[in-house]
């Protein structure tokens, strides 16, 4: 079994430096420049995996982004494993440790390969045909299907390693360093474009970078020696910046792109401490030269699955690049002169080629005779019929094909093979192109989608745009170039090109068998085993569009996508289906291209990162004095104070008790705060508020509601009148952001008559609010200069004081019933002035309570919170606010919603208070409120919207909106929950002091 | 993600900016004068089409102006930008 299949000279792979690695347990080695697969390959391992539904063995198909099987688990320590990573991709490192996935017990014994003789009972569509019903059953199933498929362990600790992003801004944007990406970038950059050349491999030139062979020349120079000269060259400009390893995941509308850079996952692990692992550029491109390569197609036909089986360019590139041979007997079948490259390659390495089958009857050209003078055998007019081997391919069957390709004819033969090469020419890589939104063009030719219209300034150049030959890319590049670049000559005019590729090629997209159909394996989607026969299926059964195909058929959405077999479901249903390859469009790629890691998608916003933190700046004391924080959009407010080992609930009594007693004290500085200046503030504030506030004198406040359009309530908050032309406007915490956007729009808008002037002022004032029947003693300690009687500073109103040198802004106004007084102040003295309250208040018992004191207290009061006890279905009628909405005004923003059909109507949800039958009961939020238990199915007339235990009323109190609730005063109704029922009473919402007696107390 | 040209600002990247919906709908000014349907007619009708469409941009952070914009939703094409108040440039 273990064998060395490493031949001499390689162009990548440096075999003075010896790497060690694990592969499911055993220990290997390779190369530094070797990929997993190609170390793998040198040590005569095909086997990698096993395929998502039937559980068949699978071999590594490709040698690059496009692989559908050999995708490996990497295990770098518990918080590093990665899933999903293609062998084909990844290169190898010192301590390298890689497993199989999608296998259970072992890729050799896997369990789920039963699934494979069950095949029959698998068909297209069995996932939905089966598994939706009855719908209670999924949770078993799913257990069983979680637990048989699955692509790998995502790890279940945080991502130790470091990311980033980066933005760059360049003229040019090259993706994709072939030969004709190496062109375009040297032209961009010699014409004084700012240019980027990015390419996914860890080396520069594409395949053109081993072709060393006679038959393909530039300058008469064999064509990469020619193109290493182009590389060294353009290494030297300055205004070229170029990045290897990184692949470009999704290009967007305007010129948007972005692209990973992988910085360290080729290195030794102990060369990656404390170094970024990844990057996310997120590139603006003034112009995009796609020059991302063609990807070579598989060939459909019964059983093309077996390990051991690769596409032929990957063999080729598995040879001249790393120095590895795939087989030591190797069959190569092909419909092009694609794979008599491959033969050459090989022979020159000394690698067998057993025979070569080619689907074509009559080919003549220079690369074919080339094969032939070396004695390989090449069966033309062939096609393969079957494969043999269940893990590793020995030998093929091949018959004749008819002269229309429809069918097999005469008697088989067998060949026997380690290794099996196919080419169905090849399919330009268009993804990145699509995404950005261009359009493509069906060319019949050569049954390829190559791109017509261009959604933004981008061109794609070289074999992504359907050149495949060097003559081709060399005559047709250039002049795009100029064309794109607005440039007038380059350096690739008068150029000698040899090139001695036949572009003949015989399309089947499924091949004839001498079985039906039905009894065959031909594999369209190698990840998501989708056979031709399931498409079929798909299409007997009625499906037609593309996209219901593939989603039927689950073709092309594995994590490669399709990027192998889209091509082949198109052309089965187009033949099928007898409709026109160009007319049934492509299913749609979207982004990423290659998968990325969650690390790099968030960068550094990780952690205490992931979003901004607001805090008050009396924060630090309310984390001395040990508050539990609740988290109010971004801000972090102090959410009770215990005390000796006080749990919520204790902690929140004492607090709402001391503050109702005595003196309590609240950090209101999230609240926003806003500033309105201008000749035309108080019109401005009688259209936004439902209340009237021309006759709002200087140094008064007014509690305001302000609606939406359609006349639902929005926001709330005390606004208070500084002078006349200047008022400072509160709102919730949550709203301030967006009710200064709305207000802008107003402005700016509807209203840009008016002279008016806001400006946001929530983080330069800190609000204190100190209340309670010794507040006011309180407030006089602090600030001996004011005068705070009654008389002089009632209920509602404002004063600008003075504590020591700093300018203060003092109002009366109450969230909590109890008389209470909130000291505005720059924001930088707040800490200080807060110890002072602390101080003057000791001898009151002051108590600091936070926000969930707050609730309770304005809860016996039956004042409502905004997004709390309202929704977006709230009027203030509903709420039973009538007093607060103006009749004599003309007009307010949402006054006209108030009287819609539907608005008016007696019947909708309003806010009443509820009183539990045992006053110990507390209610929870949210529970559904009824009449009726009787009634099928039950009514619901509405829920609970806060609820609390009052230690000032010594009850269960809670406010609830209830259909027609209004005329329902001292009505019974029920709150059924999961395993009682709890009888409760319709009250008004005002439980303590309807009066207002406290305020003035 | 578009690069916006805001009538301010010059061009931005479309994270500054935040959509307003559908542009060129007056509130009325005599809304009290106005039945049922006409009311809703302006509160709820928005149009949804695929092609040029008249829109309203803020560039939220940055200037804080609103902004007209006439884009092509079928594939993004920002056509024109113009202020508050000014007639679109294109029909
Ligand atoms: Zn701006």
């Amino acid at each position: 079994m273990t064998k060395n299949l490493r031949v001499k000279s390689s162009k990548l792979v440096d075999e003075t430096y010896r790497i060690s690695f694990k592969f499911n347990g055993t220990t290997y080695y390779g190369f530094k420049g070797d990929t997993l697969a190609s170390a793998l390959l040198a040590n005569n391992i095909h086997l990698v995996g096993r395929s998502f539904k039937y559980h068949r063995p699978r071999g590594i198909m490709t040698a690059g982004s496009e692989e559908p099987n050999a995708i490996v688990q990497l295990h770098n320590g518990t918080s590093r494993t990665e899933p999903n990573v293609r062998a084909t991709e990844i290169e190898i490192y010192e301590g390298l440790v890689a497993t199989s996935q999608n296998c259970w017990p072992s890729v050799k014994f896997d369990i789920g390969g039963i699934n494979n003789f069950l095949s029959p009972l698998l068909p297209a569509g069995f996932y939905y045909k089966t598994f939706m019903w009855p719908a209670s059953f999924w949770e078993k199933y799913e257990y069983f299907i979680r637990k048989s498929a699955g692509l790998g362990k995502s790890p279940d600790v945080p991502d130790p390693d470091i990311y980033e992003h980066k933005y760059i801004h360049c003229d040019v944007l090259v993706i994709g360093a072939g030969i004709s990406g190496i062109i375009a970038a040297k032209t961009a950059a010699k014409n004084g474009f700012k240019t980027l050349l990015v390419e996914e491999k860890s080396y520069l030139g594409g395949s053109t970078i081993y072709q060393y062979s006679e038959f393909f020349k530039i300058n008469n120079q064999n064509s990469a020696s020619w193109l290493e000269k182009e590389i060294n060259e353009i290494k030297k400009i300055e205004n070229l910046e170029i990045k290897t390893r990184t692949s470009v995941a999704a290009f967007h509308g305007y010129n948007f792109l972005l692209a990973r850079e992988n910085l360290t996952d080729h290195l030794p692990l102990e060369q990656r401490e404390n170094k970024t692992r990844q990057r996310l550029l997120k590139i603006r491109a003034k112009k995009v030269i796609t020059a991302t390569g063609s990807i070579e197609r598989p060939l459909i036909f019964d059983n093309n699955d077996r390990p051991g089986i690769l596409l032929s360019s990957a063999i080729k590139k598995y040879a001249d690049l790393f120095g590895v041979a795939c087989g030591e007997k190797n069959i190569l079948f092909t419909n092009n002169d694609s794979v008599y490259e491959t033969a050459i390659s090989l022979i020159q390495k000394g690698i067998k080629v057993q025979a070569i089958i080619d689907n074509r009857e009559e080919i003549d050209s220079k690369l074919i005779k080339e094969t032939e003078k070396n004695n390989i055998k090449i069966y033309k007019g062939y096609t393969i019929v079957d494969t043999f081997g269940y893990k590793r391919i020995n030998s093929v069957s091949i018959m004749k094909l008819s002269k229309d390709g429809q069918k097999v004819i005469g008697s088989k033969e067998n060949i026997s093979c380690d290794s099996l090469g196919i080419s169905g020419g090849w399919t330009p890589a268009v993804h990145l192109f699509t995404q950005s939104g261009g359009k493509l063009k069906f060319r019949d030719d050569d049954q390829v989608f190559i791109p017509n219209t261009y959604p933004s300034n981008q061109i794609s150049i070289g074999s992504c745009n359907g050149d495949f030959t060097l003559d081709e890319i060399l005559i047709n590049t250039p002049k795009l170039l100029k064309e794109f670049l607005n440039i007038k000559k380059t350096e690739y005019e008068n150029i000698e090109i040899y090139s001695a590729f036949n572009k003949s090629k015989r399309n089947i997209w499924l091949l004839p068998s001498n079985k039906i159909v039905g009894k065959t394996k031909s594999f369209v989607d190698f990840q998501n085993d989708a056979t031709a026969k399931d498409i079929k299926l798909a299409l007997r059964e009625g499906f037609r569009s593309i996209e219901h195909v593939k989603r039927y058929t689950t073709t092309g959405m594995g994590t490669d996508q399709g990027k192998l077999g889209n091509m082949h479901a198109l052309g089965i249903i187009s033949e099928t289906a007898s409709s026109k390859m160009g007319e049934l469009g492509t299913t749609t790629f979207r982004p990423p291209y290659t998968p990325l890691t969650f690390g790099t998608i968030v960068g550094r916003n990780v952690g205490k990162y992931f979003d901004i933190i607001r805090k008050t700046p009396i924060h630090e004391w309310h984390v001395e004095n040990k508050a539990e924080f609740e988290n109010v959009g971004q801000w972090k407010r102090a959410w009770y104070y215990p005390q000796n080992d006080e749990n919520m609930h204790e902690a929140v009594q004492r607090e709402s008790k001391a503050a109702r007693d005595s003196a309590g004290i609240l950090d209101a500085s999230t609240l926003g705060k806003i500033d309105i200046q201008g000749t035309d503030a108080s019109e401005f504030l009688n259209r936004v508020y439902t209340n009237a506030w021309s006759k709002l004198e200087i140094g008064k406040c007014r509690y305001g509601l302000m609606l939406n359009e359609d006349g639902m309530v929005y926001d709330d908050g005390v606004t208070t009148r500084l002078d006349e032309n200047h008022y400072i406007m509160t709102t919730t915490t949550g709203g301030a952001a967006t009710v200064l956007g709305k207000l802008e729009d107003y402005l700016q808008t509807e209203w840009p008559e008016l002279d008016v002037y806001l400006t946001s002022v929530t983080d330069h004032y800190a609000t204190i609010s100190v209340c309670g029947p010794n507040s006011k003693k309180i407030i006089q300690k602090v600030i001996p200069e004011i005068d705070l009687s009654d008389k002089d500073f009632p209920h509602m109103s404002f004063k600008n004081s003075k504590i020591g040198k700093v300018k203060c802004r003092v109002m009366r106004i109450s969230f909590t019933g109890e008389q209470s007084y909130e000291i505005n102040i720059q924001a930088n003295y707040a800490k200080s002035v807060w110890e002072n309250c602390m101080e003057a208040g000791k001898e009151f018992n002051i108590t600091p309570y936070g926000t969930e004191t707050m609730h309770l207290l304005r809860a016996e009061k039956g004042f409502i919170i905004a997004g709390q006890d309202t929704d977006a279905t709230m009027t203030p009628i509903d709420l039973q606010m009538d007093w607060i909405v103006s009749k004599k005004k003309f007009d307010f923003i949402g006054k006209r919603s108030l009287y819609r059909s539907d608005t008016i109507r007696e019947d909708r949800k309003q806010l009443v208070g509820l009183i539990t039958d045992n006053p110990e009961e507390i209610l929870e939020e949210g529970a559904q409120i009824v009449a009726d238990m009787n009634k099928t199915p039950i009514e619901m007339l509405g829920h609970v919207t806060s609820s609390y235990f009052s230690p000032n009323l010594k009850k269960s109190i809670a406010l609830g909106v209830v259909k027609g609730g209004k005329n329902m005063m001292g009505q019974k109704l029920i709150i059924p929950m999961e395993k009682k029922q709890i009888n409760v009473t319709v009250t008004d919402p005002v439980f303590l002091d309807k009066e207002n007696k406290r305020l003035n107390a | 993600m578009f690069l916006i040209n805001c009538p301010f600002c010059g061009e931005r990247e479309q994270s500054e900016f935040k959509a307003g919906g559908e542009a060129h709908i007056v509130r009325p000014k005599q809304p009290t004068e106005l039945s049922d349907d006409q009311w809703a007619e302006y509160l709820f009708m928005r149009k949804n089409i695929k092609g040029i469409q008249f829109e309203r941009w803020n560039h939220i952070h940055g200037c804080r102006k609103w902004f007209n914009m006439v884009r092509d939703t079928s594939n993004d094409e920002i056509k024109a930008v113009y202020k508050m108040g000014e007639k679109p440039p294109v029909k």
